[in-house]
């Protein structure tokens, strides 16, 4: 049962991919004029020449001559290879700039996510079992602010204090003695002595809507029937409410993992582009405004790529955890 | 069949009880909400939720603030003060001490600009000397509305060539009052614009996917599932990047606009189908049929009016979704770009540590936008609440 | 009984012998925003070991809120305001018998969690939703006994599989690893009296535990529950707003109304001679319903040989189609009607009862044209005389077809809009099918509430001010607002109390005579059938397995299935029990 659904839901993910792919290049191509257009001009910026020949090589392999399904088609097939296309930019492979940052940007979000997930639960438990006690309007108004807070502003009040309370600048993941340096553990201390502020920033927004979620669901499940039952059995109330209501009400707080991993995503380009953190965010950012559009469009595949890998993952572990999924 | 419901639904309702058949409930107590209609109810609701109600008039203001941005800020939101870059905030006193004993007008401070010989910082210093301000004073003069020339504001200087900064003043002595209130204009009209392409986009295609079923519904379903699992914000900056910077501020708010609203329609299209769906299982509706009702009039008469409380309700939570998101496009340097003005533009001042160690101040197009989201947030909270009066 | 009002103190002195659990002017309130509802006021009364007391009343009487009190398992904001329950508990930790107030225990407190489940256990309306839906039974069985007895977890499983077998559920040993949306709703019910009877409790509470089930399932849970009371030997405290149920199983009855007791009393000397005005009123309605209306004429003068056949089903079946799935087959479809062919005289009410599933809802739809059948056809014969079939038509005849066959709802809340006022739901037909406009359509209207027995007053009103019998009202002016020739009614009167029901029966009666209207009745009440109708279908499994008179399917019918269905039935008649004798009705069999 369990097996056919994961392997289902996998299959699923293949047509999911497919549009995915489809909507990136179309933006790839959205921006006016072709890419090697843009790069000669670029190149002419900076007095370098490209001979003619490299040109047509490049507009060969692109197939830029040719109609949008053709150049989808060569694009596709590279990049099934790992072959992301050319920064010129950087002037280096797509896949090369990527590739050391994607280790980073995981990372982070797994963190955060760890974090928001491991704070929502006790709090929205709470807020639900102590309905309208000061606790509960406590963090319910935490939450609202948390909701309206940009993440950016945040991560900007957050620097605003750091210089002002302690003097230092808060941003960047590592401290100069480390960066670069080969990763130990005296590096991964390092980097979460800085990434904490980006977890909190990141963390936040998601908190607060995964507590009104938990504080909802929960508050929807100590009403049903079954909550009564166990109670009519005798077993002590917080005892009932772990073992059934906020069992049940988990299911929907596991299957939100999966919405919430496009707006983690998000959040993670903006925050890291204010706190200058090495992930894809800046990076993307950054070739955008310059109109790198293959390193944009690789790392919207990669972004894209996890938002649809997160949700499958948060799929299976629902089937794990609710049986009427599975048998479904 | 069971007592366990709610003692209030049983009071607020009627004593279903044996002699129930003809006489019925008291007529003669509950004449009002007998009587009362679908907004009515709602309204009686809504009132109970006080956070709302505050947010209702929250909302009120601002929006009246984003209408008379002209009136109301005190100085061109582009002119600048060589002399007061990063002006610090001045408090408007009302009570004015002078020899003569006591006289009631507003005044501020002035300052004097000094530079720290040490670390070359600038620094204000108060001065004795008063700045008057007068209401309904003469200043920089303005088209209202793009339509007279007027030049009275609400609260100015007596003297045009003197200045006061109550928000303060950016790098280059701009106010920071006066660029609050008109970003208000931008970044208001973007909530408002941008969910009523959502609102067409949600209701339509909900609408259709809910009223049609099959295969319409499959497509639509699949299309909002896909779109909810783009993560928005990479996306929107590749659309938003793909515009050329050459084009005027209006066609570019208009396509940010656009891009903006592509959040807010999945939810709503979502909740569109979902309530369709149900009703066209509602007993009611089947009545309806069976009553030989038009198509339209089912559609219009018979569903619309259960589902426009709940687009309301879901409108209002997707206003804050887009107002974040211009200013998040704008901060990135990819959403409205200057001369515009909206709070994101105002918030790519202080990108970088430095300016807001300098300018503090710079942050308060920020608190604009968290006491928007958060009006709108309870407004929309409530609303949904009192969106469905019937339910217990 | 004898004095109400004993001093809390000298409390502890009487209790005889064989009284379990003694509740004594117990008086729980729910304080809302405005005012404060007295759930239960003053209720007083004792059960007795190895008896069951049945506490019957309609909604609203406090009758289940008097029963979570005992257990202190109040929803909020209700509480306990005064009163005694006193308990004689066992003595399982070698204390001997001893007499506990639970008032006096807080509902959170230690001592009271012992109590429940162990000494009182309680079972409840909806086993659907009343057992957690992602924990295995079994699971949560071992759980019930490991909270009150320090046994290990593989002697409670052993335990559990017992007790299933005792429930009657067929493989226990598999049963137990199972989870409840496996179940049906009998088996899940039977699961539940497993849980509670997993540490012996002297008092088993019972919450209207039949009244979502199907009759025949109900009728064996009874029996399941007179059978362990027998061999378990506690006392049944059982909730129930059917006196046929009570006249079955009761042996002591608590009458409550408005969160008062209005009587109580042994079984037969109730129904024999009630006492109070409210006793004898609900039997009356319901022994009412145990024949066939004094205001219809006989059968016989209504089925002539010659009355013509107004709509006739032929071989119709619905088929809903299965869902369509990822990378598998579609689910399977539902063969919601099979192969059914039934004929509808001019004049007659013709019943169609079943039980849940049997698809008499589904046929009942497709001939009010809600939904396309299958197969099969349904062939109408009206007025002018001219046969249609409702599979040919669409557009204007379609809509004239809908103008002759009207449709009453089962459910009085669902069925009129809530943003409309009355008087638009009842103008609504009139409007659309351009019968009148204006001051006429006003009077019409008004016309049409005064048949259906409202003032012409309420028209401005919207429904949400009315109770379920007066919406049913409504619905009934609605669907005679075109002047039918036939009126489908869905379970019209299965939403509503007893008392009330024949009201809007008799309502149909009168309206039936007076607008020479035919009638298809559907029910899954027996007794509502053999009041109103002259024929009857009995559906099973999308089939109609017998169809005649009402007189001799209600008295004699001959297929088995119809045998067992009305065996089934409790009638309120405490001295002629009758459901033991029932015959059961199995596939092999037919």
């Amino acid at each position: 049962m369990l097996l056919s659904y994961i392997v289902r839901r996998v299959l699923w993910t293949i047509p999911f991919l497919f549009a995915v792919s489809v909507v990136v290049f179309a933006l790839i191509q959205a921006p006016p004029g072709d890419y090697l257009t843009t790069f000669v001009a670029k190149l002419a910026e900076s007095d370098e020449s490209i001979d003619q020949a490299t040109i047509e090589v490049l507009r060969e392999r692109y197939g830029l001559n040719e109609p949008f399904l053709v150049q989808y088609w060569k694009w596709i097939s590279n990049l099934v290879q790992g072959d992301f296309g050319q920064s010129f930019e950087w002037n280096q492979p797509v896949w090369e700039l990527i590739a050391s940052r994607i280790p980073l940007t995981i990372t982070l979000m797994l963190s955060t996510f760890v974090f928001a997930w491991g704070v929502a639960l006790p709090i929205g438990i709470y807020s639900a079992v102590r309905k309208y006690s000061i606790g509960d309007y406590f963090f319910t108004t935490i939450g609202f602010i948390g909701l309206a807070m940009p993440n950016f502003l945040l991560a900007l009040v957050m620097l605003y204090i750091g210089v002002k309370v302690w003097g230092v600048h808060m941003g960047g993941l590592f401290s100069d003695e480390f960066e670069g340096a080969p990763w130990s553990v005296a590096k991964v201390i390092d980097m979460y002595s800085h990434m904490w502020i980006g977890i909190i920033v990141l963390g936040t927004a998601i908190l607060a809507s995964l507590i009104r979620i938990m504080r909802a669901n929960l508050l929807d499940e100590l009403s049903k029937p079954y909550v009564t039952t166990a109670r009519a059995k005798g077993m002590s109330e917080w005892r009932l409410i772990l073992k059934y209501p906020v069992r049940i009400a988990l299911n929907p707080f596991i299957s939100i993992i999966g919405l919430y991993f496009p707006a983690l995503i998000s959040g993670a380009v903006v925050t890291a582009v204010v706190l200058g953190y090495p992930t894809l965010g800046p990076l993307m950012l950054q070739s955008l405004l310059a109109q790198d559009m293959y390193l944009a469009g690789g790392i919207l595949m990669i972004l894209c790529g996890l938002t649809v890998f997160g949700m499958l993952i948060s799929d299976i572990l629902l089937a794990i955890l609710d049986p009427r999924v599975r048998y479904e | 069949m069971s007592d366990k419901t709610p003692p209030e639904a049983s009071a607020a309702g009627h004593p279903q009880l044996p002699d129930d058949g003809i006489e019925g409930p008291p007529l003669a107590t509950e004449r009002g909400a007998a009587v009362a209609s679908q907004w009515r109810l709602m309204w009686w609701k809504f009132r109970r939720h006080k956070l709302a109600m505050v947010s209702l008039f929250v909302v009120f203001g601002l929006y009246l603030t984003a209408i008379f941005a002209e009136f109301l800020a005190p100085f061109d939101p582009g002119s600048t003060d060589r002399r007061g870059g990063f002006h610090p905030p001045q408090m408007v006193r009302f009570i004015d001490r002078t020899d003569d004993g006591f006289s009631i007008r507003p005044y501020v401070y002035d300052t004097k600009r000094n530079r720290d010989p040490v670390t070359l910082r600038t620094t204000y210093e108060r001065t004795g000397d008063k700045v008057y301000l007068q209401f309904f004073g003469k200043g920089d003069s303005y088209e209202m509305w793009g339509l007279f020339e007027m030049e009275r504001h609400f609260l100015v200087p007596v003297n045009p060539r003197e200045r006061y900064y109550l928000f303060g003043a950016d790098r280059l002595g701009r106010d920071m009052l006066s660029r609050t209130i008109y970003g208000a204009r931008l970044s208001l009209s973007i909530g408002l614009v941008g969910v009523m392409f959502s609102l067409f986009l949600g209701v339509t295609l909900g609408g259709l996917a809910g009223y049609l079923g099959g295969i319409t519904d499959t497509v639509v379903q699949r299309v909002v599932e896909f779109v909810l699992s783009l993560p928005t914000i990479p996306v929107w900056l590749a659309l938003a990047a793909a515009l050329p910077p050459s084009w005027s501020i209006e066609v570019r708010y208009f396509f940010i606009t656009l891009i903006v609203s592509l959040v807010g329609w999945t939810e709503l299209a979502r909740v569109v189908r979902g309530r369709f769906l149900s009703l066209k299982k509602d007993d009611f509706v089947i009545a309806a049929r069976l009553d030989n009702a038009s198509q339209a009039r089912i559609i219009f008469r018979h569903m619309l009016p259960s589902l426009t409380s709940h687009i309301i309700a879901s409108v209002t939570l997707a206003i804050p979704l887009m107002i974040l998101a211009e200013t998040a496009l704008s901060f990135l340097g990819l959403g409205l770009l200057p001369p515009a003005i909206s709070w994101g533009v105002l918030l790519k001042e202080a990108q970088d540590v430095r300016s807001i160690v300098l300018g503090p101040w710079l942050f308060i197009p920020g608190g604009a936008v968290v006491i928007t989201v958060m009006a709108f947030n309870f407004l929309g909270d409530g609303l949904r609440d009192a969106a469905d009066p019937y339910s217990q | 009984m004898s004095d109400p009002r004993l001093p809390r103190a000298t409390v502890n002195a009487a209790l005889p012998e064989d009284v379990i659990l003694d509740v004594r002017n117990l008086r729980t309130y729910f304080p809302t925003r405005t005012h404060v509802v007295k759930a239960v006021d003053d209720v007083s009364f004792q059960l007795r070991r190895g008896r069951t007391t049945c506490i019957v009343g309609e909604s609203g009487s406090g009758k289940s809120i008097t029963a979570r009190s005992i257990l202190q398992i109040l929803d909020a904001p209700g509480q306990i305001e005064g009163g005694v329950i006193r308990l004689r508990s066992t003595g399982r930790d070698a204390q001997g018998e001893s007499i506990v107030d639970l008032t006096s225990l807080h509902p959170r407190s230690r001592a009271i969690r012992a109590i429940r489940g162990r000494d009182i256990a309680m079972i409840f309306q909806e086993p659907m939703s009343s057992l957690s839906p992602v924990h295995t039974i079994g699971d949560q069985i071992i759980e019930t006994i490991r909270l009150h007895e320090p046994v290990s977890k593989s002697e409670a499983r052993t335990r559990a599989i017992e007790l299933l077998r005792r429930c009657e559920i067929r493989d226990p040993d598999i049963a137990v690893d199972r989870y409840t949306f496996e179940f049906s709703g009998g088996m899940r019910q039977r699961a539940m009296i497993a849980m509670a009877l997993s540490c012996n409790p002297q008092v088993l509470i019972a919450d209207e535990p039949t009244t979502a089930l199907d009759v025949t399932t109900q009728a064996e849970i009874l029996d399941l529950m007179r059978e362990l009371q027998t061999s378990y030997g506690m006392a049944i405290m059982f909730i129930t707003h059917d006196m046929g149920v009570v006249a079955e199983i009761a042996d002591d009855v608590v009458v409550m109304r408005h969160g008062k007791v209005v009587e109580t009393g042994e079984v037969n000397a109730l129904f024999a001679d009630p006492q109070h005005a409210y006793t004898k009123k609900l039997l009356d309605s319901v022994i009412k319903l145990e024949r066939r209306a004094d205001i219809k004429p006989a059968e016989a003068a209504i089925l002539g040989a010659d009355t013509p056949t107004i709509l006739a089903v032929r071989d119709l079946s619905v088929t809903f189609p299965g869902q369509a799935r990822f990378l598998r087959k579609p689910a399977p479809g539902v063969h919601a009607v099979r192969q059914v062919s039934l004929e509808l005289k001019k004049g007659e009410s013709l019943g169609i009862v079943g039980e849940s599933g049997s698809g008499k809802t589904t046929l009942g739809r497709a001939i009010a044209s809600v939904r396309a059948p299958t197969e099969g056809n349904v062939l109408y014969r009206g007025k002018d005389g001219v046969e249609v079939d409702l599979a040919d038509l669409n557009g204007p005849a379609l809509q004239a077809y809908r103008r002759r066959v009207r449709m009453i709802f089962q459910d009085p809340y669902g069925s009129l809009n809530p943003r409309m006022t009355v008087g638009q739901i009842v103008a609504e037909p009139l409007r659309n099918n351009n019968v009148a406009t204006g001051a006429a359509l006003r009077a019409r209207v008004a016309d049409l509430l005064e048949q259906v027995g409202l003032p012409a007053e309420v028209m401005e009103r919207y429904p949400h001010a009315f109770s379920g019998g007066q919406r049913q009202r409504v619905g009934i002016a609605r669907a005679i607002a075109l002047e039918p020739e036939v009126v489908i009614c869905d379970e019209a009167t299965s939403a509503l109390d007893v008392s009330i029901r024949s009201q809007v029966l008799d309502l149909l009666i009168e309206l039936q005579k007076k607008l020479d209207l035919s009638f298809i009745f559907i029910a899954h009440d027996i007794g509502v059938v053999r009041y109103f109708c002259d024929r009857v279908a009995v559906m099973r499994l999308g089939e109609v397995v017998e169809l005649g008179p009402a007189s001799q399917v209600c008295s004699a019918p001959e297929h088995p299935y119809t045998k067992a269905l009305l065996s089934a039935v409790p009638h309120p008649d405490p001295t002629a029990r009758s459901m033991h004798l029932r015959t059961r009705y199995s596939e092999e069999a037919s």
